[in-house]
């Protein structure tokens, strides 16, 4: 009883993580992402940010000194496009807070959803990630990636309101988190990107067809130009009336100004080059997440420099735009030059999926650089993050990972996480759920005591 | 296919627990046991019920697998985890007439006559056991039209069968299988509190559901607790909406089924003594939880939460059933002591987590507290992606109970995707790990199975090579497949 009230005094000392310190990490494989790697190397974290990396690097007076143990060292790892922090359970709807209903659509805005203090970040963090694009689901269209049937019932996992009314046609704008424990505030970036649906999901939200959707999509881009161009006259009613609301209308005028892009989901090889035709055509960034069939128009996405958030698990022809998917779709379109980010799970706050994710698309012939990258520095640029995060590079904010062995294993994890310098707490609902439960307790006292 | 004059036999062969009708198998029913099929049948002249009526008497769906051809090979140099806790390195695996023959180190006798493939630098497992399908009964594509895996029309569909919703087309077969999986067990959905009996199927390519049916394994009853069949019936303005309301309708369908199997024994005995007699009308419903209470039929329960499996065990004692496996069981680390007591069987995952409230408490080191316990782990997968990768599935829950420093060893964990689902799907004395006289179900690796990296290169049922990573010709394709833009391309 009393060894358990002092391991219970113990976590919640664990609970607030120390203030940055100058630490050198030695003795390491390092990883610096942006070059090449170094087989056994210093890190030295200063003030917060990555202050030395090398062979021969001193260690600094006074720094607390890690020994990695022949370990890896890589940047925090970074979800390209998840619901961290904006959604915790997926089958319980007041705990979503990751789409929006029928009012809103391109204005909805996922910064004012993230809740610093959701269980699921430690979670996200104990498996070495360190931040996040933070990205809306389309009302109706499930929870992200997969629309798992919980064991064949098909769950009620719309976020928002009651799902009555159409889904809107577009998602609403994105956010980047970083995974500060004990933080206030973890919104690095909002209004990053607008996300749509094309294909059959698009097709839903637009009334029944890819025909529809392109349309409303294009004509949506046009009003927001007019809009913008033409304020004050909208505001004295003096404007033809627009498809979206003003808020709406407000939120895709950086898109139709090619500041944020959008984030476009697709999967079929024909609404792929549906999404290039509208970037080429609107002159608008985009962003593309799925491309299950992206190998098959992989030339194309290269030539129109457009990034692309794929999951390598996706080998099932699983809907009827997803046919030609495979194993090798991410190094097929890496092959032909095109930058791929890899995504773990949006379901099952299974965040660790995706350095494994990472690891199967080298296992099925992405280069092993290419890999890590697709999990750090390529997702960080894709958000236009890469100025501050991504890769170990001296003068970066220091999000770091040291692991016991090859980050994109199934047997490794990390040792010590390190964001902005400080660090994190290896602890969450489920570490404390396992401790709890793992203890050998002769007290006679139920668990609840532990 | 037992016939009239066996009816007493019959009656005998249910109080061992041997009926035929627990089992898929393609030869002859079990053979009466000799006591029981001598003077009392010949006393009885009872007419013989018409064709159906006696579900003792049924046909079925027999199982029409043959196993594809093979001929007697050698495997050498590889590193072997036989699934019975041992691994040896630089090992030898002989395979004749579609069954292990020998499985030993380097010393291991070779006969002469017999193909050699050389496994150095590979790894070799039995073949990979999803105890937790839904392929065939949800396909690709997930379409309205093939959405044949819940029969959510009633809370109680024991009735049902999921061997008649398997569409053997469906690509996601050849896809597990180039994970490994040579066998599968295929259960009804979840939305109901008794979903009907699972399947269990060799992972071949066939044109029918009977051509992939594992000869002779005994059926499952899929039941679910929790959230899913409340949700499903409270929608609807029914019973159950409740957790106790879950509770109230399996222990009054266990009534029921102990009273028909109370009347079919009372009609058999009074046969068996040559009385007049009238049979119950048969009923397919009562006629599966029935089985359950013979011990012919494996309860696989659908049960997330600790406390809620604490009840389905007591509801199992009051009626004299064992449930075999809780499936999901994503907090059967809680009980674990229990678990291991009662011997009951979890299936999970590693790596899923807080996507319903019911599975808010799952950790990744579920399985690895449960075998610390010394109670019967599985990794199932309930997906058609997860189901390619049991491997690192099971790889993510040995390491997590490795951060624990229980040092579980790559020898044991492999248990939980091979010998323990086999055990637990009631085939475990054919398939599931490597010994002399098992089925030669089994996977070559490219390296070390727990790696991410790793792909399975030969997959072998009954010792036939069904699945070559570098050969098109031992790569099958769905035919939904063909003029599709993927072409079956999974390699």
């Amino acid at each position: 009883m009393i060894r358990s009230l002092l391991l219970a005094s113990a976590a919640c000392a664990l609970a607030f993580p120390a203030a940055a310190e100058t630490v050198a990490i030695v003795n390491a494989r390092i990883e610096p992402v942006s070059s090449a790697a170094i087989p056994n190397g210093v890190l030295v974290i200063k003030d917060g940010k990555i202050a030395a990396v090398g062979a021969g690097v001193a260690v600094p007076a006074g720094a607390k000194v890690i020994d990695a143990k022949g370990g890896v060292v890589t940047p925090g790892l970074v979800a390209p496009a998840s619901n961290l922090s904006a959604s915790e359970i997926g089958g319980v709807r007041e705990t979503r807070d990751d789409g929006t209903g029928s009012a809103l659509s391109a204005a909805f805005d996922i910064a004012y959803s993230v809740n610093p203090a959701s269980p699921m970040i430690g979670l996200a963090r104990d498996g070495g990630i360190t931040s996040s694009a933070v990205t809306p689901v389309l009302s109706g269209s499930g929870g992200g990636a997969h629309e798992h049937a919980d064991d064949g019932v098909v769950e009620e996992m719309t976020a928002g309101k009651d799902g009555s009314g159409d889904p809107p046609l577009f998602g609403g704008q994105a956010a980047f988190v970083r995974l500060k424990a004990g933080a206030s505030d973890i919104v690095e970036a909002s209004k990053l990107a607008v996300t749509v649906s094309l294909g059959e999901s698009g097709a839903r939200a637009a009334g029944g067809s890819r025909g529809a959707d392109l349309v409303l999509i294009r004509s949506a881009l046009e009003d927001a130009r007019a809009f913008a161009s033409r304020r004050a006259a909208f505001e004295q009613g003096a404007t033809r009336d627009f498809g979206l609301s003003r808020l709406d209308l407000q939120a895709l005028i950086p898109v139709v100004q090619g500041k944020t892009p959008l984030l476009i989901r697709v999967s079929r090889a024909a609404d792929i080059r549906q999404a290039l035709k509208l970037a080429a055509d609107e002159k608008v960034r985009i962003i593309l997440e799925g491309v299950e069939e992206g190998w098959l128009v992989a030339p194309e996405i290269a030539k129109a420099g457009v990034p692309v958030i794929v999951d390598p698990q996706a080998d099932l022809p699983d809907s009827f735009e997803a046919l030609g998917s495979r194993l090798d779709n991410a190094a097929r379109l890496n092959a032909a030059g095109v930058t791929v980010a890899i995504n773990g799970a949006r379901d099952f706050n299974n965040l660790r999926q995706e350095r494994l994710n990472a690891g199967l698309a080298v296992a099925n012939g992405l280069p092993y650089a290419a890999g890590l990258a697709s999990v750090t520095l390529i997702p960080a640029r894709i958000w236009g993050q890469d100025g501050r995060i991504g890769s170990l590079d001296v003068g970066k904010v220091a999000d770091v990972v040291v692991w016991n062995g090859d980050p994109l294993e199934t047997t490794s994890w990390p040792l010590n996480v390190f964001v902005g310098g400080v660090e994190q707490p290896q602890d969450s609902r489920q570490t404390q759920l396992r401790d709890r439960y793992a203890a050998s307790d002769q007290s006679g006292y139920p668990p609840a005591y532990r | 296919m037992i016939r009239w004059r066996n009816a007493a036999a019959a009656a005998s062969l249910l109080a061992l627990g041997l009926s035929a009708c627990a089992t898929t198998g393609t030869t002859a029913p079990a053979k009466p046991a000799a006591q029981g099929a001598g003077k009392p049948a010949e006393k009885a002249e009872a007419k013989p019920l018409p064709k159906g009526l006696d579900g003792q008497a049924s046909t079925g769906f027999p199982s029409t697998y043959q196993p594809l051809p093979s001929s007697p090979t050698v495997f050498t140099g590889a590193t072997v985890l036989t699934a019975t806790g041992q691994q040896i390195d630089n090992g030898v695996v002989f395979v004749s007439g579609g069954k292990i023959s020998a499985v030993g180190g380097p010393d291991t006798p070779i006969p002469a006559d017999v193909a050699v493939i050389d496994a150095k630098g590979k790894w070799i497992t039995p073949g990979i056991i999803d105890a937790h399908s839904h392929l065939g009964v949800y396909p690709s594509p997930g379409v309205q039209a093939r959405s044949d895996g819940n029969e959510a029309t009633d809370p109680n569909t024991a009735q049902v069968w999921a061997e008649h919703s398997v569409w053997p087309q469906d690509p996601g077969f050849n896809r597990a299988r180039a994970g490994g999986v040579t066998t599968l067990q295929i259960l009804p959905g979840s939305a109901n509190l008794f979903g009907g009996r699972s399947v269990t199927l060799k992972n071949v390519p066939a044109l029918t559901m009977q051509g992939m049916k594992f000869p002779d394994a005994p059926y499952g009853l899929k039941m679910a607790c929790g959230e899913n069949p409340k949700r499903v019936y409270g929608g609807k303005g029914r019973s159950p909406s409740t957790a106790m309301g879950n509770v109230y309708g399996y222990r009054k369908a266990w009534i029921d089924a102990a009273d028909y199997a109370r009347k079919w024994d009372d009609y058999r005995a009074k046969q068996q003594k040559g009385e007049k007699a009238d049979a119950p009308k048969r009923d397919l419903q009562l006629e599966t939880l029935a089985g359950v209470l013979k011990g012919e039929i494996l309860v696989q329960n659908h049960c997330y939460r600790a406390d809620e499996e604490a009840v389905m065990i007591d509801i199992a004692k009051e009626f004299g059933y064992k449930v075999t496996m809780f499936h999901h069981a994503v907090e059967s680390y809680k009980i674990a002591p229990l678990l291991a007591r009662e011997g009951i069987c979890s299936a999970t995952w590693a790596s899923w987590t807080g996507f319903k409230m019911e599975s808010l408490d799952g950790i990744d080191a579920n399985a690895a507290i449960l075998w610390k316990n010394g109670a019967c782990v599985v990794i199932h997968s309930d997906d058609p992606i997860m189901t390619q990768r049991l491997n690192q599935e099971a790889a993510i829950a040995m390491t997590a109970g490795n951060k624990l420093g229980y040092g579980i060893s790559r020898a044991e964990a492999i248990k939980w995707i091979t010998a323990n689902p086999a055990k637990a799907m009631g085939i475990g004395d054919k398939t599931g790990s490597l010994e002399p006289g098992k089925a030669a179900d089994l996977v070559v690796w490219s390296r070390d199975p727990f790696s991410v990296y790793a792909q399975a290169e030969k997959v072998f049922i009954d010792g036939a090579l069904i699945y070559d990573r570098q050969d098109k010709r031992f790569q099958p394709k769905s035919d939904f497949e063909l003029g599709q833009p993927g072409q079956g391309a999974f390699n």
